[in-house]
């Protein structure tokens, strides 16, 4: 690493000589050591499917989850540090419970986040805070349609069909382009999300896992919620089997 | 109406009437504005039933026509609201925003019946104490334990539980017509509880002048909560003396 012992990476509001601002990128390279999120924006709504790294046996199952319910309406699912992600997530939660009261309506996704990345961007301006060290994806079905954004450490923000965080963004990212996910409904999305899941994940470097699956849809009101255990099951059926085919095929 | 000061004057600490107006304290909401009437429920075997018109009365005035005062609170909780309309609002918007919190902790766990009640009471109490009340009583129906609940909460922050339950001029009129009913049939079902609702309804009808004959009625048991879309009651207003 160029930065380290230039005395340029000590500090959020100072810039590098080449223009690089080292404590956003330090942030960012904690959300890339997180185990994988993605998220897919189907027809009919959009699907979150995390692999939660689990480090000790000992913990309780489904312990320390890694998508997220804000308001009604809509989902959260994060990679980096679990602690940072959840002040962020209380921060959404506030914002759409007041828009509702003020407005009476339903917070648009657009709009929590872009409050919710100004609110990260803050803290990459000052010496006295450090960035918030966890990306966030946000999804929910509006009345045009399905919606999924992705905010980064830095406070940027872009809208999404198919996202990918953590260890193994880049190659969910090449699996999520083998897909024709705009045309797709979650139904399917589910079962491919949790394949690329168990596709990425590390058997030797990571051993324990759990997924997390999640959706809002039209199917589910337009409500974000944990997928179903029928279909959580299937989809995992389909992951493993998937995975036990392609192991055969390589061996032949 | 009343002014934002108390206008009465009152005796200070050494009995000597006390002058200035600041020293009293600052007494709102003296009196509700658009005010719904009674809300009557009933418990009856495995189940909670719910009943309340839906006028809005603007003092005497007939003034809308559709104002919905029963509330799915969550799947197990059902609420009645009598009173003022715009505290009931504003009331419903703060257990929304509670509901939703609740939901955020994902924990399979919900609002029961006597915590959506217990929370209701700590909430007018609160008020009254800051005389400032939440001119409302509101009746919580739901399946606590495995049990039906039935209980009500009045603007002062009294609360308690019973099998029959009925505000305003409802339970000075319904509630003796729904003790007979709950001493005649101890065992009630739906159908015994609806029709001692209507009758109890009907009866109100007659005698209170805020009372309107279009009503909801919801029902809550083990399998969940039902609102029905408005309807009207039947009335008979054919005096013996005035038929010929």
């Amino acid at each position: 690493m160029s930065s380290i012992g230039t005395g340029y990476d000590l500090s959020a509001s100072q810039f590098s000589p080449d223009g690089r601002v080292f404590q956003v990128e330090y942030a960012q390279k904690a959300v890339e050591n997180s185990g994988t999120a993605i998220a897919m924006c189907g027809k009919d709504g959009v699907v979150f499917a995390v692999e939660k790294l689990v480090t000790s046996k000992l913990y309780e199952a489904g312990a320390n989850r890694r998508i997220f319910h804000v308001g009604e309406h809509v989902g959260i699912a994060i990679a980096g540090l679990l602690a940072d992600a959840r002040q962020l997530v209380e921060t959404a939660r506030k914002e759409t419970a007041d828009f509702k009261s003020n407005y009476g309506t339903v917070i648009p996704l657009r709009y929590l986040t872009d409050r919710v990345a100004m609110y990260m961007h803050a803290y990459t301006l000052y010496s006295a805070v450090r960035p918030y060290g966890a990306g966030l994806m946000l999804g929910s079905v509006e009345p045009d349609g399905p919606k999924l954004y992705v905010v980064d450490p830095s406070g940027v923000y872009h809208g999404y069909t198919g996202c990918a965080m953590g260890k193994a963004k880049q190659s969910a990212k090449t699996e999520l382009e083998k897909l024709k996910i705009g045309d797709m409904f979650c139904k399917e999305l589910v079962k491919e999300a949790a394949k690329i899941i168990y596709v990425v994940h590390d058997e030797v470097k990571d051993k324990a896992f759990e997924l997390e699956l999640s959706w809002v849809t039209e199917g589910t009101g337009g409500k974000h919620e944990l997928v179903p255990p029928e279909v959580y099951k299937s989809a995992e059926h389909y992951a493993k089997s998937s995975l036990e085919e392609s192991d055969s095929d390589e061996e032949m | 109406m009343f002014m934002q000061t108390g206008a009465v004057q009152a005796a200070g600490f050494d009995g000597q009437p006390m002058t200035s107006p600041s020293a009293l304290p600052v007494t709102w909401s003296q009196a509700p504005v658009v005010t719904g009437g009674s809300v009557l429920g009933l418990v009856y075997d495995g189940g909670v039933m719910l009943l309340a018109d839906i006028l809005g009365s603007y003092g005497s005035l007939a003034r809308f026509r559709d104002c919905r005062r029963l509330m799915k609170v969550n799947d197990g909780v059902l609420l009645g609201a009598a009173g003022d309309y715009a505290d009931f609002q504003y009331l419903k918007a703060i257990l929304e925003r509670k509901i939703i919190e609740d939901r955020a902790h994902d924990d399979k766990f919900s609002m029961k019946p006597a915590s959506v009640l217990s929370y209701l009471t700590r909430i007018l109490y609160n008020r009254r104490s800051q005389f400032d009340p939440f001119w409302n009583t509101f009746v919580v129906a739901g399946i606590q334990d495995g049990k039906p609940f039935l209980g009500s909460v009045d603007k002062i922050g009294t609360c308690f539980q019973d099998t029959q339950v009925a505000t305003s001029l409802g339970a000075h009129l319904a509630i003796p017509l729904l003790r007979d009913r709950v001493e005649k049939y101890p065992k009630m079902t739906e159908k015994q509880a609806r029709e001692a609702l209507l009758d109890a309804f009907r009866i109100l009808l007659y005698r209170d002048c805020s009372a309107f004959p279009k009503f909801e009625i919801a029902k809550i048991t083990a399998e969940g909560i039902e609102v029905e879309a408005p309807q009207e009651v039947s009335t008979n207003w054919n005096l013996h003396s005035a038929v010929h």
